[in-house]
């Protein structure tokens, strides 16, 4: 079976922030909440690299071990997700996930979270593939048909890679051997303890 | 083409233009003759994670949206505050929760209730008004409430989620994070209340120095003479408000997610939070055991006000006395005694 992972190469990454888009069109992500966003490192500098951002969909997820009421699983292919009939809000995942993926759309009173919402890979949630009730609640699921997530899907310049995570680093160390460079597959270490040596 | 053309090529600017271009050849040469240099590498100069990470623990850029928290990249804190959580606190609070009923399960086996000493004498003493106890019911009532909610945070998911299933747990855990956060403002004014009605009593003095060295009267058969507050009671009552102050002050910054604060200065207040809660409740516990079932005669004085005079002489004989001389001079002066309750 897959491991689906994402995978940004920052080399190629130009800021141009159209999978941010398109992951907030695709799964109508409410007002407020980014699933996924573009953060430009030493800005300006000699060496700037833009990475696009999103939940990594961590092996042994750090969100998954802190929830409090237990709501994320895994599918199969490991991603990660919750169940937002079970979540309570606590904002726990968001001090335990090292990528700042959870995050809460803020109802009621003084800080009050609701319903966490994060990247779900376009893969839905726990309700029945393609319901109304899931694309409600979770945005699309493009897994269920067949697809990968948007944002890599329509990446311009191809920078943003999902798929299967052996596939996607050989891609990425194909490219390197060839241009001859990379400043590394970001994030990998931290959500999936091995990096990328080329 | 024109004969003008053919001029203009051959002109003077044409001859000293090309001439440069050699000369700006020639010079080049022994550059590319070189090591090949000129070969463009961006990773030279590339930023690179671990970099980073070494010099911050976390990645820190800009981001076009507005949501600047969103800026931090990668947070590494999360995994030690997930350890933390998972492994330190359940172990911790475990250890001074489950410790303290044992302690307090073995003492009672060895020493059973506490009896009055002489028995009920049948007459009582006022000992706390209904303003001080409405301040003491206030504070605990929402602090038994806070501990259980919040024990479920921390606990619930091992011991209550089993039992009852995933959508009832959750109904649950809902209600009691709400429970958690409104309480949490009773419970700040209770304290507030409780500083400003009973810190005086509260001074530590000579007395209190006494009534530990004798154990408190807890371990073998001495009674040492104590005030209104015996000193076990007044460490309880700054543990209270010092510990009980610092779990609703974290409190308050975890209820206001981002008011000032960073994520590393939640995920602190967080620890804090939760390391001096499970120790005020492995205290509480305490207090509890001795106010309710631990001694006879003692839960008067916050049931219904009014204790033995009995009991007031053996555990508090200090304020006994200064209750009778009150009433004798106010008995001199034509005043009602204050020792017969006025309610």
């Amino acid at each position: 079976m897959a491991r689906l992972k994402f995978l940004c190469d920052a080399d190629r990454c130009i800021e141009c922030n159209a999978c941010v888009t398109a992951c907030k069109n695709e799964n109508e992500v409410p007002w407020g909440i980014n699933r996924r966003r573009v953060v430009t490192i030493n800005d300006g500098k000699p060496g700037e690299r833009s990475i696009s951002m999103a939940c990594m969909h961590c092996t042994d997820a750090p969100c998954k071990a802190v929830c409090p009421v237990d709501c994320f699983y895994n599918t199969p292919d490991g991603i990660v997700l919750h169940s937002k009939d079970l979540c309570i809000g606590c904002g726990y995942c968001f001090y335990a996930c090292p990528f700042g993926a959870p995050q809460y759309p803020r109802v009621g009173n003084f800080g009050s979270r609701g319903k966490m919402d994060k990247c779900t890979y376009c893969a839905g949630g726990p309700e029945p593939d393609l319901s109304a009730a899931e694309y409600e609640k979770y945005g699309a699921n493009r897994i269920a048909e067949g697809k990968l997530p948007l944002c890599a899907e329509m990446c311009s310049t191809k920078s943003l890679l999902a798929g299967d995570g052996e596939i996607i680093a050989a891609i990425y160390k194909e490219r390197v051997l060839k241009r001859g460079y990379g400043s590394g597959a970001w994030g990998w270490k931290t959500a999936y303890k091995e990096t990328i040596d080329v | 083409m024109t004969r003008t053309g053919t001029d203009r090529r051959w002109s003077a600017h044409g001859i000293a233009a090309a001439l440069l271009m050699l000369m700006a050849v020639l010079l080049m040469l022994p550059a590319a003759s070189g090591p090949a240099v000129a070969q463009v590498n961006p990773t030279t100069e590339a930023v690179k994670e671990e970099q980073l990470m070494q010099a911050l623990d976390r990645v820190t850029g800009r981001v076009s949206i507005p949501d600047q928290k969103a800026a931090t990249l990668i947070q590494v804190e999360g995994q030690e505050w997930r350890a933390y959580h998972e492994r330190t606190l359940a172990w911790i609070g475990g250890i001074a929760i489950l410790g303290t009923l044992a302690v307090l399960a073995a003492f009672y086996i060895v020493r059973g209730r506490i009896p009055i000493e002489g028995g009920l004498s049948g007459r009582t003493i006022v000992r706390f008004r209904w303003f001080e106890r409405f301040v003491h019911w206030l504070t605990a009532s929402c602090f038994v409430i806070l501990a259980l909610s919040g024990l479920n945070v921390a606990f619930g998911k091992s011991l209550l989620l089993p039992l009852i299933g995933p959508e009832a747990f959750s109904s649950f855990s809902m209600a009691a994070k709400y429970a958690h956060n409104f309480l949490s403002f009773p419970f700040t004014l209770g304290l507030v209340l409780m500083f400003f009605i009973w810190a005086l009593r509260n001074i530590p003095g000579r007395v209190d120095i006494a009534w530990f060295m004798q154990g408190g009267g807890i371990v073998g058969n001495t009674h040492p003479p104590a005030g209104k507050f015996n000193g076990g009671q007044k460490v309880l009552f700054w543990l209270v408000i010092l510990v009980g102050g610092a779990i609703a002050a974290s409190g308050y910054i975890l209820l206001f997610p981002f008011y000032g604060t960073t994520i590393a200065q939640m995920q602190t207040a967080q620890v804090i939070h939760g390391l001096l809660a499970v120790l005020l409740i492995a205290v509480i516990l305490g207090h509890i055991y001795i106010g309710t079932l631990g001694m006879e005669g003692a839960f008067g004085a916050m049931g219904s006000g009014q204790v033995d005079l009995n009991w007031a002489r053996q555990h508090h004989s200090l304020w006994v006395a200064e209750v009778e001389n009150q009433a004798a001079e106010e008995g001199r002066r034509g005043v009602p005694p204050s020792a017969v309750p006025a309610e």
